[in-house]
């Protein structure tokens, strides 16, 4: 019984090519690897190798033959008797139905099933509220950088897999002192500094997660993790999903984010929406000490790769935080900072004090906004957003960073797609200016978003 | 060059802390003693696993060429030797290993089902990644075969951070981690190379040097082609090795490996070898000529010269030949079953993009 050889495709998108030359003939004894012929397309000439041993048959198409189709019988091979068995090819009719029936699969198949109904990671959940603080618990002031640092000793208390690796964060005690202490206590097997190589160590981190820890790595700001972007997203965000769900990437990656002060355009930038646009990948960018704990607490113990976005000029803020044993909150949640009734200022990070800082301003004129701080980028809170629009019908979007494609962008967009019926006006964004940030003071000002900004956009939504 | 010292307490006469410095102790003692002493049923074990690969990338490429395999298809073909050479030495689901976008053949060789491994290829829902990976982004985490990965060098670092892992918990394990003479120009290569030898972590560098990164020549794209030499800025032993010999490269893995196991911190093994094929199913290879590719088929490939051997030491054709028999039929059911399973159910295009609900 013979074998029958068809013309290959030398890409998914091949459909006929040129045979064109043959370097075997009639009963030439051929065998795997042997190279038979040259196909050519108008890109490339590729040889065409023997995969199965025997004499060569009938050669049915002559070298020279141009727009052969893909699948087209070109030769036979006679088999050598028992010992190589032709396994019968697939789908052994003429026309090149193998090739055919993966490119149809597409247009054919059924329609795709509607996406889950808040996007990525199945159906819809139940809401997950934040746990509620017993009464009488008392109340410590602390700062963002006490909290952070606080969320991570008691995680690394919690479970040996946790350890914390990058710039200074060691012996240094942290650039920004956000790891301040920890080497004391946990030792330097546990909280490792990292030559200044961010591409390397991020890759470690995201290898040693794949192995089974939980690393916490830092980046000293989230600007020199643009060298490292790729293991976060290639490595760390997609590999789940790529390994049909084997292989997880348990990790975090945090630090400072957005403009600090007077350190120019280099070194300030927010990467939110960058991150938030990677399906994959979980995005924190919590405003105060409380959430800083309980969210930073709740990322490590994910068993997803978190960006977890901190700002420097917030660190050093005091805020109230209960002392609970484990402060722990709900990733994907929104906070309704203050409540208002007249329009909604959607907010995060630093931004959320500014808000809160018009709402006060705004409060005097009459105008009681609602201040939602959404905590998490993705998976955003598309719900708490439209709750509140559904309750105030304006909505404001306070955002520290550029506005092309940003955070602004998407919940503008979450608005438009299923809060229309609630706008009584249009939405409207608040960010920094379009420019990379400029050093000098007066200009870095003029380039930041600030409360009056805030202010003068929900005036204006509210017709003042 | 210097002769490995015999004591750490050696009188210092070159810079500070040299004394120890045993960059070539590996390859010089490899150079001493090439080739493994191989029993006749290792030697059998490594031509079947070799001949079982070659088999299967041969069928790969004939499912590629039907159109039942999509995108990029980079076949090992050539190769074998290293993968199986390597591996044989370690322990599936205790040392990790861990390569590039070429990685159906370090698959097989830790025993991953090739039933899974061909389903993947054709992008089936029985696919050992359920048709979502495709042929560069495949994993066994059972096997600790973590993948399979689609961006040049990146599995380096990763591959640094699964040592970190095994010295972390201090599991007696190492991570084998491959890539190719292109990835060896990659800078985060040597990010890893320095934290790894900056923290002792055990982990095997090998540089599959197959003498094309795609299309360039090493000498057209590489200053320094001698790989092997390319730890020397971090302190990390090199050792050169024969690629197309299967006990060559065993003999290498035994003495690496170790080195390694014993706290000597990394090491990094260039294993000189060859595709025949092209470096994905598109590829022409018009950047070579045909005489160096059938000179290397006729007179370096690595499974001919274990069949010659495995026949001088008695074993009979018709063993042989009824090994292939069996190897075919493994293949053979292989594509079948990936020809014939079905494709993944649409619902599963939601899955497994996080693990947790938020």
């Amino acid at each position: 019984m013979g074998i029958e050889l068809k013309m290959p495709a030398l890409s998914p998108t091949m459909e006929e090519g040129t045979l064109a030359k043959w370097l075997v003939k009639e009963g030439d004894t051929v065998k795997s690897g042997d190279i038979l012929a040259e196909i050519e397309t108008d890109k490339a000439t590729m040889e065409f190798e023997a995969i199965d041993e025997g004499v060569m048959g009938k050669i049915l198409v002559a070298e020279g033959t141009e727009n052969v189709k893909v699948g087209t019988v070109i030769a036979v091979i006679g088999g050598e008797g028992e010992e190589t068995q032709p396994q019968p090819l697939p789908q052994a009719g003429g026309e090149p139905v193998a090739q055919g029936s993966a490119a149809v699969t597409g247009s054919e198949a059924p329609a795709a099933p509607l996406p889950p109904a808040r996007g990525a990671g199945g159906g819809p959940m139940p809401r997950k509220a934040d746990p509620a603080i017993p009464t009488g618990t008392n109340m410590a002031t602390v700062t963002v950088r006490e909290a952070l640092r606080d969320a991570m000793a008691e995680e690394m208390r919690r479970d040996g897999s946790v350890f914390i690796m990058g710039e200074e964060v060691a012996q240094y005690q942290g650039a920004y002192k956000v790891t301040q202490g920890l080497l004391d206590e946990f030792g330097p097997k546990r909280v490792i500094d990292t030559p200044i190589t961010e591409y390397g160590f991020a890759g470690i981190g995201a290898g040693a997660a794949m192995g089974g820890l939980r690393p916490i790595v830092e980046f000293m700001t989230f600007n020199f993790a643009m060298q490292a972007i790729d293991h976060v997203i290639n490595s760390a965000a997609k590999t789940n999903y790529m390994s049909g769900g084997q292989m997880r990437c348990p990790i975090v990656f945090r630090g400072p984010n957005g403009a600090a002060t007077r350190v120019g355009a280099q070194h300030s930038q927010n990467f939110g929406p960058w991150y938030a646009s990677v399906p994959g990948l979980i995005v924190i960018a919590p405003y105060d000490a409380a959430d800083a704990k309980g969210l930073l607490k709740a990322a490590i113990r994910s068993d997803d790769p978190v960006v977890f976005l901190e700002n420097e000029l917030i660190y050093g803020r005091s805020f109230e935080l209960p002392e609970l044993d484990d402060h722990v909150l709900p990733i994907g949640k929104a906070r309704i900072m203050r409540e208002g009734r007249d329009v909604t200022i959607v907010s995060y990070s630093i931004a959320v004090g500014l808000s809160l800082e018009a709402a006060v301003t705004l409060a005097e004129e009459g105008i009681e906004a609602e201040v939602l701080d959404l905590r998490t980028l993705r998976p955003l809170d598309r719900e708490a957003v439209l709750t509140s629009l559904a309750k105030t019908n304006r909505l404001v979007i306070a955002e520290e960073g550029w506005p092309t494609c940003s955070i602004a962008s998407e919940v503008m967009a979450i608005c438009m797609e299923d809060g229309f019926d609630h706008l009584d006006a249009p939405v409207l964004r608040v960010c920094d200016e379009d420019v990379p940030l400029p050093y000098a003071a007066n200009l870095e000002k003029l380039a930041l978003i600030d409360a009056a900004r805030i202010a003068a956009a929900v005036r204006k939504v509210c017709n003042r | 060059m210097a002769k490995p010292a015999t004591s750490r307490k050696a009188p210092n006469t070159a810079a500070a802390g040299d004394d120890n410095f045993e960059l070539r102790s590996l390859h010089d003692a490899h150079q001493a003693n090439p080739r493994y002493a191989a029993s006749d049923d290792e030697l059998l074990a490594f031509y079947e696993q070799m001949l079982l690969i070659r088999r299967f990338e041969e069928k790969a490429g004939q499912l590629y060429g039907l159109g039942l395999i999509g995108g990029f298809c980079h076949l090992y073909i050539g190769q074998e030797a290293v993968a199986v050479g390597l591996q044989s030495a370690l322990k599936p689901g205790h040392d990790s290993v861990i390569t590039g976008y070429r990685d159906h053949g370090h698959m097989l060789a830790y025993g991953i089902d090739p039933k899974v491994i061909m389903a993947e290829l054709t992008g089936r829902g029985a696919g050992i990644s359920h048709g979502k990976g495709g042929s560069m982004h495949m994993f066994s985490t059972t096997h600790k075969f973590y993948g399979g990965h689609g961006i040049v060098g990146a599995q380096v670092p990763l591959g640094a951070g699964l040592a970190f892992a095994h010295q972390y918990r201090e599991d007696g394990g190492l991570c084998l981690a491959y890539f190719g003479d292109g990835a060896a120009n990659q800078g985060q290569v040597y990010e890893a190379f320095n934290m790894a030898a900056l923290w002792k972590l055990p982990i095997v560098f090998v540089v599959e040097n197959n003498g094309y990164a795609m299309g360039t020549a090493v000498t057209r794209g590489s200053a320094e082609t001698h790989f092997y030499r390319r730890g020397t800025a971090f302190r990390i032993p090199g050792m050169h090795v024969n690629g197309m010999d299967v006990l060559e490269v065993r003999a290498a893995a035994e003495l690496a490996f170790a080195h390694v196991r014993g706290g000597g911190g990394p090491v990094l093994m260039e294993l000189q070898t060859y595709r025949y094929r092209g470096h994905s199913m598109s590829d022409p290879a018009k950047y070579r000529t045909r005489e160096e590719v059938q000179e290397m088929r006729e007179k370096h490939d690595p499974i001919d010269a274990a069949k010659i051997e495995l026949l001088a030491r008695g074993m009979t054709e018709e063993k042989l030949k009824e090994l292939e028999k069996q190897i075919r039929s493994k293949v053979a059911e292989a594509a079948d079953f990936a020809e014939n399973s079905p494709e993944p159910d649409l619902p599963e295009l939601y899955t497994d993009v996080l693990v947790g609900s938020y």
